[in-house]
Formats: structure tokens, C-alpha cells, sequence
């Protein structure tokens, strides 16, 4: 220290001043900070200033009501990234020029439509499908697989772009594939006993041990009230969604109990519609995706 | 000496540190208080935002009290594979009603800030019981128990006057008629028939567009309200409120 109450006292042992302080004895090192360290921490400090200067930084200029202040180089995170976005968007649509209005034909025979298709479809399904439909399209009960060759309203490729665009039983869309299974029990309109009887006879169609009595009681009820949508071969109608009860392909399950369950309560399940959140050539590379997991049509 | 020796005169004084401390800690204060009150630069002016409806609300406070918000963030930040992957970039305007903000810092989970509408609400359903049957890999708790309990919304005139206190622009109307609204939206076909009118016109008169409030039976059972109603009911509308498509995101107030 350099003010003259204070007598600056040098350590023998290490050549250092000490700060003259005393305890028991025992005296204290004025060891300085290094210099490279303390100019360093003076460089932060002016980077720091020139920094607000370039960047953005205040929420506002005092006084005013100006928004927050822009810096000399007018960055933003949001404008970046929508360049970026769009970017990426036009070296898309380059390639997707010819993608979007060819047809599937031409898709699966253009070794580059297809990749491209391919390539959009799977990161895609990814990150949008495979939560419901399950990784590779597996399905899950209740999540139809889309890897088979059963479809419930339409397995060709301007079907599936259609159900990706506008969902199923997707409330908010108005030309979404609609249906809805009345709830036989739940709603009272038909008796427990017949639909024990009936869940006999979706057994029986299906190739399972049936009862043979309850079979031949409910074929007229069946015929009635369920062949409407299902068919009179209980074949299904895709126009209505309604699953081919043959196949011994289940949405849902094939035992006794869940076929109970399902005449008893019915079963309409839905799909958002995608329109809203992908754009064409997104939805049309995953119909392809989709055509090409297993059973398109 | 230079500058640098110079601390030695704060350190033998003792009034003098104590008003430097002052100072130095004064500024750490100032520059978290400051933006604060500049909150309306900070806010995006957009279309559609409206505050949560007494069912997303009481939804909302399952979400933090089932600690959602430790694995799963609320903010699609402006990186180009985050906005491909979820969607446009969230905006400071999405969360203005969020007290507190569910923006998180920790993904084990994806992102939810726009999973409104993404999903069904069987799925919400099915993957909230049992997160493992729908997808295999998933290391996420079961939350069945939310299916069983009835949600308990007593106090949901008095959460909203909370809200309110702290600048939620609740009307008297609204607050009044919490428990209806809240009916209405869980069960618009039966028990909440009455307030239906009244929910929507409330909360899509507020927000200046239609669509923005969704009614229906949430979890699949019309006896009951349950904790799962409220929880699918939020989160079907998260990230759905704002119409993007007025956004105009040229514009240089909303650069950030």
C-alpha cells in the first residue's frame, strides 16, 4: 500500500509485502492478483460492453417505448431461423416440384421420387405417427397396424393422402372420414342376451368355436343391424370404416370378451387430420411411406 | 499506485464497503427487476390468445402437480430442427397466462408446447394409463390413478380469482361461472348443457377467434369428471390458441 500511515513490510521468505496485519503472530501475503488473470477479467468486461452495443440486449431504451434495442448487427434468433427454414423449404420443394403431382406409379418407378419419398416419409412418421401407430407402423390395440395388407377405409395411395389430410372422425374437418358404431348395450338397443348371441356369431364368422344355437339366433339380429355397415357376408364396407369381421384381424381383439365389449360399447376411434400441420409434400411422402410399409393397394 | 491497489481504501472503511456492497448488489437487482417493467415490449401482440378455461386451468395445475414440467418442456425454441420437428417457434404471448411458466429446462421427455391436436384423445388416454403399450421404449411413469379420481374443483372460483390477482384478465362473468364453464367443457352434452353457450362466448369472445375452445367428454367416461378430463383438456389445447396465421413474423417488434 502506498499511503503513508502504512509502512510496507516485506516477507523474507517469499520476497512478498504484507497487508501488515497481525494475528497471534501470524501475518498476511498482499499477494496481487495475477496480471494475465486481472486483464483478462478487464477484456470480459469491455467485450461485455462492445457485445450490448452489437447485439440485442436492453428491453428498452430508457424513456421510450421503443422495444428492446436491436444492436448494430441486427440479429434475431426468430428471423435466423425462419431463413433457415425457408431455405431448407425451397431446396425441398425443388426436389418436390415433380414429386407432388406425380402418381404413384411414377413415384415407385423414379428411383429418385421414391427416395426422396422415402427418406421425408420415414423421418416424418418418426416424429408424428409412430407415438400411435407404433415404430415401422406395428399398430398397438386400438392403433390399426399399417404394416399389413388389412385396411379399414382405403389402403391405395390417394386414400391414405386423404386420411392423413383430413383425419378420421376428426371433428374440426369437414370432409374427415366419418362413421360412428351405435353402442348396442351401453345405449340400450339391443338386450345383453342378444349381444351375447352376436358376439357368438362374430366368433363363429371369424373361424372361432362358437356357440352353434346362439349362432342361428343372431343371424337375422346381425342381418338387421349390423350388415348395413359390416355387409351381409360381415366382409366389411371400407366407404364406412367398418372392419371386415372375417379375417380374424383385430383392431381390438378377437377373444369372447373383447368382442363383447366392442358390440356393447362401441368403437369409433379417431385420427386428427394433418392438413393443418404438415404441408402437401409432407403428407403425400408419408401416404407413400405408408403405402410402402406393407399393404398399400 | 494504479487502480489496482486502490480496494485498499474500501477495505479499511467500513461505511464506505458497506455502501459499495449497496451498489454492486443493487445492480444484480436492477438488471433482473428492470425488464419486468418493460413486459409489454416483451410480449408479442398476437390473435387468439385467451386465458385457460376453468377445466384447462385446473388441468394446467395437475400437469405441475404430477410434475409434467420436470420431464417435459413447453418451449419450441427458434432452431430449425425444432421448429420441423413441433412446429412454429413458441412465443412469449403463448405463455402470458402461465403462472407460472411451464417452459422447463429439462427433455426426457418431447417438447409439449404444441401437442394440442396432435394426438387423440383415446391416445392421450391409453398412453397417460399405460405409457409403455403404445410406445415400448418409453420411460414414463403410469398416471391410471388420474382416470379413477374425480377431479375436485371446489376452490376453482377462487383459482381464478388468483389468476386474476396476478393479471389474468378473468371477467366477473367468467369467475361466476367457474363450476358451470368447468362442467360444460367436461360434459357439454348433459350436465354442463346449460353453460355451453356461456363457456364459449366467454372464452372465444375473449379470444377473438373461434375454435379455440374444444368441449367434449375427454376421457372416454360421461359419468364422471375426472382428473384425466382436466389433464387431456389441457393439454389438447396447449399450443393451439394462437393464429399463426396473422403472426406476422417479418415484423420488427417481434424479432427477438
Amino acid at each position: 500500500m502506498t499511503d503513508a500511515n502504512h509502512k510496507v513490510e516485506v516477507d523474507e521468505a517469499t520476497g512478498t509485502e504484507t497487508t501488515g496485519h497481525s494475528w497471534d503472530g501470524i501475518k498476511e501475503l498482499n499477494t496481487p492478483l495475477p496480471r494475465w488473470w486481472l486483464y483478462i477479467f478487464y477484456a470480459s468486461i469491455v467485450f461485455a460492453v462492445i457485445w450490448m452495443v452489437l447485439m440485442p440486449a436492453l428491453p428498452a431504451l430508457p424513456f421510450t417505448n421503443s422495444g428492446h434495442t436491436r444492436g448494430l448487427l441486427g440479429q434475431s434468433d426468430r428471423v435466423e431461423v425462419m431463413a433457415e427454414v425457408n431455405r431448407l423449404k425451397a431446396e425441398r420443394s425443388a426436389q418436390a416440384g415433380a414429386f407432388v403431382d406425380a402418381s404413384l406409379e411414377q413415384i415407385e418407378t423414379d428411383r429418385n421420387l421414391q427416395q426422396f419419398a422415402l427418406a421425408l416419409g420415414e423421418s416424418l412418421f418418426g416424429d408424428n405417427c409412430a407415438t400411435c401407430h407404433g415404430a415401422g407402423g406395428r399398430g398397438a390395440k386400438g392403433y390399426p397396424s399399417l404394416a399389413d395388407d388389412v385396411w379399414l377405409w382405403d389402403g391405395t395411395l390417394e386414400g391414405i393422402e386423404t386420411t392423413l389430410q383430413h383425419g378420421i372422425r376428426h371433428e374440426e374437418d369437414d370432409d374427415t372420414r366419418n362413421s360412428a358404431m351405435p353402442s348396442f348395450g351401453k345405449d340400450g338397443l339391443l338386450p345383453r342376451e342378444t349381444i351375447n348371441d352376436l358376439t357368438e356369431y362374430v366368433l363363429h364368422v371369424s373361424g372361432q368355436d362358437a356357440e352353434e344355437d346362439a349362432v342361428a339366433r343372431a343371424e337375422p339380429v346381425f342381418q338387421q343391424e349390423c350388415s348395413i355397415c359390416h355387409g351381409e357376408d360381415a366382409k366389411g364396407m371400407r366407404s364406412e370404416g367398418a372392419p371386415n369381421l372375417t379375417d380374424a384381424e383385430w383392431l381390438y381383439g378377437g377373444d369372447r370378451a373383447t368382442i363383447f365389449e366392442t358390440i356393447y360399447n362401441a368403437r369409433n376411434s379417431h385420427m386428427p387430420a394433418w392438413s393443418d400441420r404438415l404441408d402437401a409434400t409432407s403428407i403425400k411422402a408419408l401416404a407413400v411411406y405408408v403405402h410402402t410399409l406393407g399393404g398399400g393397394e | 499506485m494504479s487502480i489496482m491497489n486502490r480496494h485498499g481504501v474500501l477495505e479499511r472503511h467500513s461505511l464506505l464497503l458497506t455502501v459499495a456492497i449497496l451498489v454492486a448488489v443493487s445492480i444484480g437487482g436492477i438488471i433482473q427487476m428492470v425488464p419486468l417493467m418493460y413486459m409489454d415490449n416483451t410480449i408479442e401482440k398476437v390473435d387468439g390468445m385467451r386465458p385457460y378455461t376453468p377445466l384447462e386451468l385446473a388441468g394446467k395445475d395437475i400437469y405441475i402437480r404430477e410434475g409434467c414440467y420436470v420431464c417435459h418442456s413447453q418451449m419450441v425454441r427458434p432452431l430449425r430442427d425444432e421448429v420441423e420437428r413441433y412446429g412454429h417457434y413458441s412465443l412469449a404471448a403463448e405463455s402470458m397466462y402461465d403462472h407460472p411458466f411451464q417452459w422447463g429446462s429439462k427433455r426426457s421427455g418431447p417438447d409439449l408446447a404444441r401437442v394440442g391436436g396432435k394426438y387423440s384423445d383415446e391416445w392421450h388416454l391409453d398412453h397417460l394409463k399405460d405409457p409403455r403399450a403404445l410406445v415400448p421404449e418409453s420411460i414414463m411413469p403410469p398416471y391410471e390413478f388420474l382416470a379413477k379420481k374425480e377431479l375436485d374443483f371446489d376452490d376453482i372460483q377462487g383459482r381464478l380469482k388468483t389468476e386474476r390477482l396476478v393479471g389474468v384478465p378473468y371477467t366477473d362473468e367468467m369467475i361466476e361461472n367457474a363450476e358451470g364453464h368447468l362442467i360444460a367443457q367436461a360434459d357439454p352434452e348433459e350436465r354442463g348443457y346449460d353453460y355451453v353457450d356461456s363457456l364459449f362466448d366467454a372464452y372465444e369472445g375473449i379470444a377473438g377467434r373461434e375454435g379455440t375452445v374444444k368441449a367434449r367428454d375427454y376421457d372416454g367416461d360421461p359419468t364422471r369428471i375426472t382428473e384425466m378430463d382436466a389433464l387431456i383438456a389441457y393439454l389438447q389445447m396447449t399450443g393451439t390458441l394462437v393464429d399463426f396465421s396473422t403472426f406476422e413474423a417479418d415484423d420488427l417488434s417481434n424479432a427477438r
